[in-house]
């Protein structure tokens, strides 16, 4: 398997001193679906924004090797940012625009006119179960709806990584499970790498094919698991005995981080 | 029969009283009849108790004296009005443009925001005859304290609104690489929209003020008079219905400039801003 781009030493300290994150080594490799699990304050959210180069990295470095082979740092990738989407929380959509409009954006930043997009938003609405809300507003959709039109908004560019920080948290669990197919399915049919932040066991065993298990005070790795399960994975595989031994070990690795340092 | 039409518009319209309907003209009618059984009871005290008219006009005297001297009020309305949107109009794009230099650069902000303070602070009717001194075209120092009064709530708006943009979608655009630009037209200015039109809705009644109080600071002098200088002449005269219709004239454009406002709010804003759009609950 390629590496897509591996953290190398990174480590993010805030200009009051306090550590976020303590030197993480991590290869995250084309088409996984890695899950970064831990409790508040483990840096997990911190990762993902330095992941994205929303915020700078204090030591160490975050590399994304080429095609050729070579290993270039964050600012020397110039084309790799685009390949790059972002799922936050919250919805996160402009209240003044239409889902269509919201959905355009990241392809109007790159000067893509709204004919000539028509067909990717369409597409991406289309995915997400949302075509014929192209042209409402979003306060007028429901908290999922919202987060769909999210999600369509980060699959407009057929990004190869797509980040997700905690995006189904504050949604109910019917849409979360619903959600969370919904991008299990996105994942599978689109062939892209997804680092998906959550505090949750179940979420994160579910979704992914790895899960990095992160403990708190100050941010670091302590487990990488590789949840060896067959995709497509459905509501069925909740109830197995599998799920339910997947859920145990990575529970203990979760207590397990926060007794040694609690 | 309205209410046997059927109802097929969407769910925020089905709320609504239907139009024409008791619910729905008594709230409507209600402040209109109020307001003129008071100027009933004005007149009829003024009738009965012959008030003469040097000291308390009726209304139906002002309204005449206000048909008798159109020709010549509309004229210094017409002045007023100038006065008053243009120093709106400069208090806009002067407001906006420090706006967006204070929100592209702190340092600006650290050094001229105790200017706009002091313009702010300092009342009015001290600082215009300064400013009639200093400047030689009473137009252009009727302007300038116009300006003034209207300025600060322009500018301290947008600049609250341009820092009010969600910090998720700043990340967002800073992930996409939008230019300086591109983030400005798509992202700080509309959300800096509702704060910037409740500092025009704001800014509308002050300019009006301004432009008042100004003139009234520099008498009735030069050859183009607005109807602060009607005002302060016919007071001179003791024409009382006179000062009257002069100040109608005033307050009608005073409520002309919010009814506008308002409307401008609601065209721009009606679509998605929680404070103008109609709740469905």
């Amino acid at each position: 398997m390629r590496t897509l781009l591996a953290l190398q030493g990174v480590g993010k300290q805030y200009d009051n001193g306090t550590v976020a994150l303590q030197a993480v080594d991590l290869a995250v490799g084309e088409h996984q679906f890695v899950s970064l699990l831990g409790p508040s304050g483990c840096g997990k959210s911190t990762a993902l924004k330095m992941i994205a180069g929303l915020s700078p990295v204090t030591s160490g470095q975050i590399v994304w090797p080429s095609a050729t082979g070579e290993n270039l740092a964050h600012s020397q990738t110039k084309d790799h940012a685009k390949d790059i989407s972002f799922v936050f929380q919250e919805p996160t959509l402009m209240p003044w625009a239409k889902v269509f409009e919201n959905v355009w954006l990241p392809l109007r930043l790159k000067g893509i006119s709204r004919s000539a997009a028509q067909a990717q938003v369409s597409e991406a609405l289309d995915k997400v179960g949302l075509a014929q809300f192209a042209h409402v507003y979003p306060r007028e959709l429901s908290g999922g709806m919202k987060m769909r039109v999210s999600i369509a908004r980060a699959m407009v560019t057929a990004p190869r990584l797509l980040l997700m920080d905690e995006p189904f948290a504050a949604l109910d669990e019917m849409t979360r499970f619903k959600l969370n197919n919904d991008t299990l399915a996105l994942w599978q049919a689109q062939q892209f790498t997804t680092i998906f932040v959550t505090h949750s066991v179940f979420e994160s065993v579910y979704l992914s094919n790895r899960i990095i298990v992160m403990g708190a005070r100050p941010g670091r790795v302590v487990a990488d698991i590789a949840i060896d399960e067959p995709y497509p994975r459905s509501d069925a595989f909740r109830t197995t005995p599998r799920y339910a031994q997947w859920c145990v070990q990575v529970s203990q690795a979760l207590q397990n981080a926060g007794e040694h340092h609690g | 029969m309205a209410s046997h039409l059927p109802n097929t518009t969407n769910s925020i319209a089905t709320r609504a009283p239907i139009y024409g309907s008791a619910a729905y003209l008594i709230p409507r009618m209600l402040p209109f009849v109020v307001f003129f059984m008071a100027l009933g009871a004005w007149e009829a005290v003024v009738r009965i108790n012959q008030i003469p008219h040097y000291i308390l006009p009726a209304p139906t005297l002002v309204l005449q004296t206000l048909w008798d001297n159109l020709g010549s009020l509309m004229g210094s309305w017409v002045f007023t009005m100038k006065i008053t949107f243009g120093a709106l109009i400069l208090a806009v794009v002067g407001g906006v443009a420090l706006a967006m230099l204070f929100a592209l650069n702190k340092w600006v902000e650290l050094c001229l925001f105790p200017f706009a303070i002091v313009l702010q602070v300092t009342p009015i009717v001290a600082i215009a005859p300064l400013i009639l001194i200093f400047i030689d075209s009473t137009t252009a120092a009727l302007l300038l304290c116009a300006w003034i009064v209207a300025f600060f709530p322009i500018l301290s708006n947008t600049v609250v609104g341009l820092r009010s943009a969600d910090h998720n979608l700043r990340d967002l655009f800073a992930l996409y690489r939008a230019s300086p630009w591109q983030t400005l037209r798509h992202l700080l200015a509309p959300s800096a929209m509702p704060y910037f039109i409740a500092g025009l809705k704001i800014a509308g009644g002050l300019s009006l003020i301004g432009a008042v109080v100004a003139e009234f600071t520099a008498g009735a002098a030069g050859k183009e008079t607005g109807l602060a200088s009607r005002i302060l002449e016919a007071s001179f005269r003791t024409e009382i219905p006179k000062m009257f219709a002069a100040l109608v004239l005033v307050s009608l454009t005073g409520i002309m400039i919010y009814l506008v406002f308002n409307l401008v709010s609601k065209l721009v804003l009606g679509s998605w801003h929680e404070s103008e759009v109609k709740s469905s609950r």
